[in-house]
């Protein structure tokens, strides 16, 4: 199941090919921003300065990193199992709209029990839209990248539906109600929007680190990735550590929608989520599918959004060249040999 | 409301233009699977190609341009993804989402570049209507395919050609090789490079017009992210359709006519847009389910790497 | 008689190894030619070099009295060499006749011309001899006619020297039989066979004139009635082979397992293995002796768990663990050396350490609490295996994809053979493998029979289960024809195996 971008992934030492691959999105992308007659100098510029000019700016890119560091834990555990699960986003805004609904149903709870409940009820939403998948690819081998595909798709219309009808608050904006402050995320660098909700997802990498190196169920986990006819041969029950590795994966992303809820948003509003499943996949490939790698990453691309708002501001340079940029850089990641060709001038 | 005023003539024509985005898609999708690598960089494809349709019309007033515009984007993009897997052996379900990402961003970036809005374009005069009046005259499917966009026919055109050209000539006989053995195909004298190299890029080509029929033959402006998925649906069509050009292009008329229903049902009004849109993933899921899984793929989608 | 093949000083290096050391060849026109030595003797690599599969370092080659250069293998076609390797390079879900015109395809214009292959190919049938279904598919065939396609494809592009890599190792006896009648009828015909085999026996019965090689040299060319299976041996070898093992006598034998009327259906279609019926004793190696391709697979797959039967039953120390998982039989001290290490045996993106307590992780010690790893335990005890077993590794840690061969399979030994075992199943364990690492093995299955535990080895090679088995039976086509002592005749062996009477 997995090829050799992750054997490689999970083999080397330096970190030279994947800031090498940073580097080069950047320059390609200049590239097309110069080509498009904008100033890469003062779009770069803006993009660092917003980011981590100031207080504001590093508050900014580390709640912006929050979402991505759980839907890149997200990946990466799918993918150590040999998953591909591409429909993050979807499982992310079930977790986010559970929470949501969680969050503003239950009156005079203490705070703690109410946070607990509506990040494992994120979570176990997000597990949920992960089951169909699961049982398909087990039951008939249907791919999993399409099925979580069209899961994520159809998270969106039917978080859309929910929150323009049923769920819908007061007013024209399509969005719930507010959650009650019992399950509020406080705030941990006013006046940015920095919470608590990044302090969890730190406590999840760690998490999601023991539990693949740590404990006998993740090596397993990554037994059945890399070989799974002698991970059964020797009794290792693949199915179900498939799906344990694809529940758990769907599960992480699920709390990381209830933490951008509970922590930033306060309630489910329509569009909130700028792509963040998309992030979390380009996030884990360069953090070599690695929980501790993952942290650097997310803080990368959460860099790249938090002062992409401030550069679209301030140079008008459209805000989708991040996007452009984090695909740069998913591509140039996926092929290990050509960023060794370009450091080595040889094929490995 | 009865049931011949959801389900008549205007439905299947209806299903036969929805189909044929899809169409495209499943045919470059089979062309580059067979040739060893599963794309699933589709819907980047297809966006990015969608843009440039528009794009070049809007320069030059000419939609002929504006097809040319598009494939040659696929082009591009085709000879990465060749580039990536194939020479360098890349992951090429990594890459195709890197491509995927690359064509929302990019289609997404220059939109807001050129129009000033990120969600839509300007609207441009597209492809015409072709009105051929012998296609009435075959029975059933006569009157379904006439009065069509050009790119429709340009599909079947290619659906046919493809057939002719997979099971008729060498060279079809060959790539069928190159992608389930190519070692076979090797030690029998092909270049085995060369064909993968060659069809990956025709089939990214092939799919990009997808993105065109999309932008330019159908409605007529660039929308952010409108291919909604058919990049993926594309690939189930291939699945259904067995990798063979005939199966593809049953699959995606499958497909379309959800599409058309789903339109159908929305203009009836009788439930929410939302409920209605999210029907064609459903469905594919459901398909999916029923009929997949134990199809036996035309290639092994492992990077060859010559001994 | 004309030479139609000479090879002269020619030398290829791998990294690490000398494959051919400077061989001098010389093949006549007309004649079957064998090309005899050990596994890793550099038959297969000679020619697959000359084949233009690889670079020769240095060399010449000539062809009917003229040099050549062969840099691939469609240059090598257009001299006229056409190779049979093991592997098939058949496409599987593509007809006969779209494999054998593949790469050389009459065409009217664009269009394949299918009048012209039909009446080509139906020539090439008349003339060779051979019957089969143009239109079917190869994964429909049989594995001897999907060989005689690999011979179709070699003649249709005008081979006139076929060199065969181990052919028989997949073949029915009879398949066999066919395979040389139709090598004698193509010598006839004026063509040259090189046969590549490690069985003397085969070398025997159809070769002309055979070349020994041993570790990259060669040792001798002679006539074949210049040889005997003794000379041949010992140039094979290099020194006397001494067949058999110090064998205990059981002291108290009890049945550790019985199988009864085991029916296993084969994946595509009919039985792998039929009503099959056979006892262990503990103290004791069972020998299934058997051409590969007659059940074998399925035999080890059904005992360890990987598979299921369709009718039939497993006892093992008095369980009915016929539908028992892999796990259950482990823990009740079922080991499986499989025969696909790459597949079955090993993963090659682990650590050593990791590869060692593969299947252990959820057992104590290696287990702490409810799910944790107890790593002290588990370097302790991947200290302990590597010297143990002698594995020449790195370090534990070390990814078990760098070890060779023999090492990786010593890795799998300590891996299985580290708890109590009460049945061990050895499927093809040297396989591959060098003298030294095959002998290692087989002292080792000798030891554990010693302490008690009841063997199963699975092997196509004869020396082997002769050497080491107390008692063989010979599977034949998915069914036991026969139960031979290890001392009885090979040429009885051979007959149960379906016989290769010349």
């Amino acid at each position: 199941m997995l090829n050799k971008t992750a054997h490689y992934l999970s083999r080397s030492r330096s970190i030279l090919p994947e800031l090498i691959a940073i580097l080069l999105a950047f320059l390609l992308s200049a590239i097309i921003l110069t080509i498009t007659g904008y100033s890469p100098l003062r779009a770069f510029n803006a993009l660092f300065r917003g980011a981590f000019g100031n207080k504001f700016g590093i508050g900014q890119t580390l709640t912006q990193a929050t979402p991505i560091l759980f839907t890149s834990l997200s990946f990466l555990l799918a993918f150590r199992s040999g998953l591909f699960n591409i429909g993050i986003e979807g499982q992310f805004l079930m977790g986010a709209f559970a929470a949501a609904i969680a969050g503003s149903v239950f009156h005079g709870i203490p705070p703690i029990i109410h946070v607990l409940i509506t990040l494992i009820a994120g979570g176990l939403f997000g597990a949920l839209w992960c089951l169909i998948p699961a049982l398909l690819k087990i039951f008939t081998g249907a791919s999993e990248v399409i099925t979580t595909m069209m899961m994520s798709y159809i998270a969106t219309y039917l978080t859309s539906y929910f929150v323009n009808y049923r769920f819908k608050a007061p007013g024209w904006v399509a969005q719930t109600n507010p959650i009650q402050t019992s399950a509020v995320l406080p705030k941990i660098l006013p006046p940015t929007q920095l919470s608590v909700s990044f302090l969890i997802s730190l406590a999840f990498t760690v998490l999601v680190y023991y539990f693949l190196f740590k404990t006998y169920l993740g090596f397993q986990i990554r037994a059945v990735g890399l070989n799974p006819a002698a991970s059964e041969n020797r009794g290792i029950h693949v199915h179900s550590r498939l799906i344990m590795a694809f529940l758990f994966s769907a599960f992480v992303a699920g709390v990381g929608g209830a933490g951008e809820v509970l922590g930033v948003h306060g309630r489910f509003v329509e569009g909130f989520s700028p792509g963040y499943g998309w992030d979390g996949i380009a996030v884990s490939l360069v953090g070599r599918l690695h929980p501790f790698g993952c942290i650097f990453a997310s803080i990368l691309f959460g860099m790249l959004r938090a002062g992409g708002m401030t550069m679209t501001r301030m140079t008008k340079v459209p805000l989708d060249i991040s996007l452009i940029i984090q695909s740069l850089v998913i591509i140039l990641v996926a092929a290990p040999s050509f960023i060794k060709y370009i450091i080595l001038r040889r094929k490995d | 409301m009865n049931l011949t005023s959801i389900i008549n003539l205007s439905l299947f024509q209806a299903s036969l233009r929805m189909a044929t985005p899809i169409a495209f898609a499943a045919l470059g999708g089979m062309f580059t699977e067979r040739a060893g690598v599963v794309n699933i960089g589709l819907e980047g494809i297809m966006l990015n190609s969608a843009f440039f349709a528009v794009f070049a019309t809007y320069l030059t007033g000419s939609s002929i341009l504006g097809v040319l515009a598009g494939m040659a984007s696929g082009c591009l993009l085709g000879i990465i993804m060749a580039i990536l897997t194939v020479k360098y052996q890349g992951n090429q379900i990594v890459v195709g989402t890197g491509i995927n990402v690359f064509g929302l961003g990019f289609s997404a970036y220059m939109c807001q570049k050129i129009w000033g809005s990120r969600g839509a374009s300007d609207t441009i005069v597209g492809l015409r209507t072709l009105d051929l009046p012998f296609l009435n005259r075959i029975p059933w499917v006569g009157p379904i395919m006439n009065n069509q966009n050009e790119l429709v026919y340009l599909m079947i055109l290619i659906s046919i050609l493809s057939h002719f050209f997979l099971y008729s000539t060498r060279w079809g006989l060959r790539l069928r090789a190159v992608g389930e053995n190519p070692q076979a195909a090797d030690t029998s004298g092909i270049n085995v490079y060369q064909y993968k190299y060659f069809f990956v890029i025709l089939g990214c080509v092939v799919s990009s017009l997808g993105g065109v029929f999309l932008s330019i033959g159908h409605l007529n402006f660039f929308a952010w992210g409108m291919t909604s998925g058919r990049g993926f649906i594309a690939l189930a069509a291939m699945i259904l359709g067995k990798w063979t050009p005939f199966g593809c292009l049953a699959a995606s008329f499958l497909f379309g006519i959800t599409d058309a229903l789903q339109m159908r049902l929305q203009a009836l009004g009788i439930l929410p847009s939302q409920i209605i849109l999210l029907l064609p993933y459903a469905i594919t899921i459901f398909i999916l389910a029923g009929f997949v899984g134990r199809s036996i793929a035309p290639s092994d989608y492992k990077p060859y790497v010559k001994q | 008689m004309a030479e139609a093949l000479t090879l002269l000083g020619f030398t290829k290096h791998f990294p690490g190894v000398l494959a051919n050391d400077h061989i001098d060849l010389s093949v006549n026109q007309g004649e079957i030619h064998g090309l005899l030595g050990e596994n890793g003797a550099g038959k297969s690599v000679l020619m697959s070099t000359l084949y233009g599969l690889y670079r020769p370092d240095a060399g010449k080659v000539f062809i009917r009295g003229h040099e050549v250069t062969i840099g691939s293998p469609s240059q090598a076609i257009a001299h006229g060499i056409g190779m049979v390797h093991q592997q098939f390079n058949l496409v599987q879900n593509m007809s006969v006749w779209e494999n054998i015109v593949l790469g050389k395809e009459p065409c009217q214009g664009f269009v394949l011309d299918r009048n012209q292959i039909r009446k080509e190919l139906l020539a090439l049938l008349k003339a060779t001899g051979f019957e089969i279904d143009l239109d079917a598919k190869i994964r429909d065939l049989p594995i001897g006619l999907q060989q005689r396609v690999e011979i179709l494809k070699i003649l249709y592009r005008g081979a006139d020297i076929l060199i065969f890599d181990e052919p028989t190792a997949v073949l029915t006896p009879q398949e066999v039989d066919q395979l040389f009648k139709t090598f004698r009828q193509l010598a006839n015909q004026g063509k040259t066979i090189i046969f590549i085999s490690h069985k003397l026996k085969e070398i025997f019965c159809i070769c002309d004139r055979v070349t020994v090689l041993r570790r990259g040299k060669k040792i001798g060319t002679l006539p074949i009635t210049d040889a005997t299976p003794e000379s041949l041996a010992e140039m094979m070898v290099g020194r006397k082979i001494f067949f058999s093992f110090e064998k205990v006598k059981s002291p108290q034998p009890e049945v550790i397992l019985s199988v009864e009327g085991l029916t296993v259906s084969r994946d595509r279609g009919g039985h792998a293995l039929h009503n099959i019926s056979f006892v262990i004793h503990s103290y004791e190696i069972l020998g299934v002796a058997g051409v590969e391709g007659n059940g074998q697979t399925e035999l080890a797959e059904v005992l360890v768990g990987l598979r299921y039967p369709q009718k039939g039953e497993i006892i093992f120390q008095g369980k009915d663990i016929t539908h028992y998982p892999p796990k259950k039989r482990i823990l009740m001290g079922i080991s499986h050396i499989p025969e696909d290490r790459p597949k079955r045996g090993i993963i090659s993106d682990f650590s050593v350490k990791d590869n060692l307590i593969l299947g252990y992780e959820d057992l104590p010690p290696y287990k702490m609490g409810l799910i944790t790893r107890n790593e002290m335990s588990i370097d302790q005890f991947a200290q302990n295996a590597i010297e143990e077993f002698e594995i020449a590794t790195p370090g534990k840690e070390t990814f078990v994809r760098n070890l060779s061969g023999g090492n990786q399979q010593k890795v799998v030994l300590a891996r299985e053979l580290s708890r109590n075992v009460a049945l061990a199943i050895a499927a093809q364990p040297s396989r591959g493998l060098d003298i030294a690492a095959s002998e290692y093995i087989r002292n080792k299955l000798i030891e554990l029979k010693n302490n008690g535990s009841g063997v199963l080895l699975i092997s196509a090679d004869l020396d082997e289960i002769r050497s080491i088995s107390d008692r063989v039976i010979v599977l034949y086509e998915g069914q036991i024809i026969g139960e031979l002592s290890p001392e009885a005749d090979e040429y009885q062996y051979g007959l149960l195996m379906g016989g290769t009477a010349c």
